[in-house]
């Protein structure tokens, strides 16, 4: 079960400018953007993260969901606590700096990581300690 | 009929006239709470609660064809979905929790004690969702006080309204302690010490909100 990836931004064109990233280091792996509301303003939005969540779990995916702000902390934590049981031990937010964490993230589950070794590696630890 | 102490419990209609006054209240106060949020924040505070509010009013407008609320939990899910999928800042998932919390902390007509549940299921939701505790400039600094005063007044016998009441004076006194407060959470930090000398764009929000449900129950 191959990791995939939920970029979740304020901004709708930084989210797809994250995913656009972190796929060319990682080809393989599939990666969803989930950026500003529902009427492309800036924000989040509740309803886009949790259609990409399913989506990608409805194809077997584990998933790991990365952030840029604390309100976008807020709106993942709320829609990992809206998941059934079973999808949730699947899915995680990892915390870290949105960028550095996402192509490190990305490719670690290239290589075939696993949730935690792709959690580990969105914190970015060799850069920011 | 007329000797009934309906006074003592508050029921779906006057969870429906909380949440319709709430947002006339929200309507009337968008650009304060855009104002005070342009000055600490991302200015979009008053646009979203007026956006999520207004969604949840046309959600419980018969002509929507939404199935009529039956009861006060009912509402309180309601507007806990609702908002957390309008509402696109930070306040979606903070008020979204904190009505959800609400919603499962009451179970029938409303006493003073569910009053007193209620307003806790709020703060609890509030706090398990943003982190933060109180002197951080945040809803946090109107809730805590709200809880306080309300089960203070449930212990001295008050009855629902005035329960309602004392939580939504507390919250206002609250909302006002935050001025010169420097703020440690959210983004309001990022600007340490010129965060002071504001009013916390939350903290008011939620006086304004607790407000219109004591108006709502006649107090």
């Amino acid at each position: 079960m191959s990791v995939a990836f939920v970029i979740v931004s304020h901004s709708d064109k930084l989210a797809e400018g994250v995913v656009d990233l972190a796929g060319q280091m990682a080809r393989d792996v599939q990666l969803r953007a989930a950026g500003g509301t529902d009427d492309g303003r800036i924000g989040t939005s509740f309803d886009k993260v949790s259609a990409a969540v399913a989506e990608l779990r409805a194809s077997g995916h584990d998933v790991a969901i990365l952030t840029d702000l604390g309100s976008a902390n807020m709106t993942v934590e709320a829609v990992v606590d809206f998941l059934e049981p079973e999808d949730a031990a699947h899915v995680r937010f990892c915390d870290g700096p949105l960028v550095e964490g996402a192509v490190a993230a990305a490719v670690t589950a290239q290589v075939g990581g696993d949730l935690d070794a792709v959690q580990a590696a969105a914190r970015a630890r060799e850069l920011f300690g | 009929m007329g000797s009934e102490p309906v006074s003592e419990t508050l029921s779906v209609a006057w969870a429906l006239a909380w949440i319709r006054g709430a947002q006339a209240v929200l309507a009337d106060h968008r650009m304060e709470l855009i104002d005070l949020d342009r000055a600490i924040g991302d200015g979009d505070h008053g646009e979203n609660m007026d956006r999520g509010f207004k969604a949840v009013v046309a959600k419980l407008d018969p002509a929507s064809g939404n199935p009529e609320p039956a009861s006060v939990q009912d509402v309180l899910k309601l507007v806990a979905s609702t908002l957390m999928s309008t509402v696109g800042g930070a306040a979606g998932p903070l008020y979204g929790t904190a009505f959800l919390r609400a919603a499962k902390a009451v179970d029938g007509e409303v006493d003073a004690d569910a009053v007193v549940a209620l307003i806790a299921g709020g703060l609890e939701g509030i706090v398990a969702r943003g982190k933060a505790t109180t002197g951080e400039k945040t809803m946090v600094d109107a809730w805590t006080p709200a809880h306080e005063a309300a089960k203070e007044a449930a212990l001295a016998g008050a009855a629902p309204a005035a329960v309602l009441r004392a939580a939504a004076d507390a919250a206002t006194a609250g909302a006002e302690a935050t001025i010169p407060m420097l703020a440690t959470k959210g983004r309001a930090s990022y600007l340490g010490e010129r965060s002071i000398g504001h009013k916390d764009p939350g903290a008011t929000s939620t006086a304004y909100l607790l407000d219109a449900a004591a108006k709502a129950a006649g107090a």
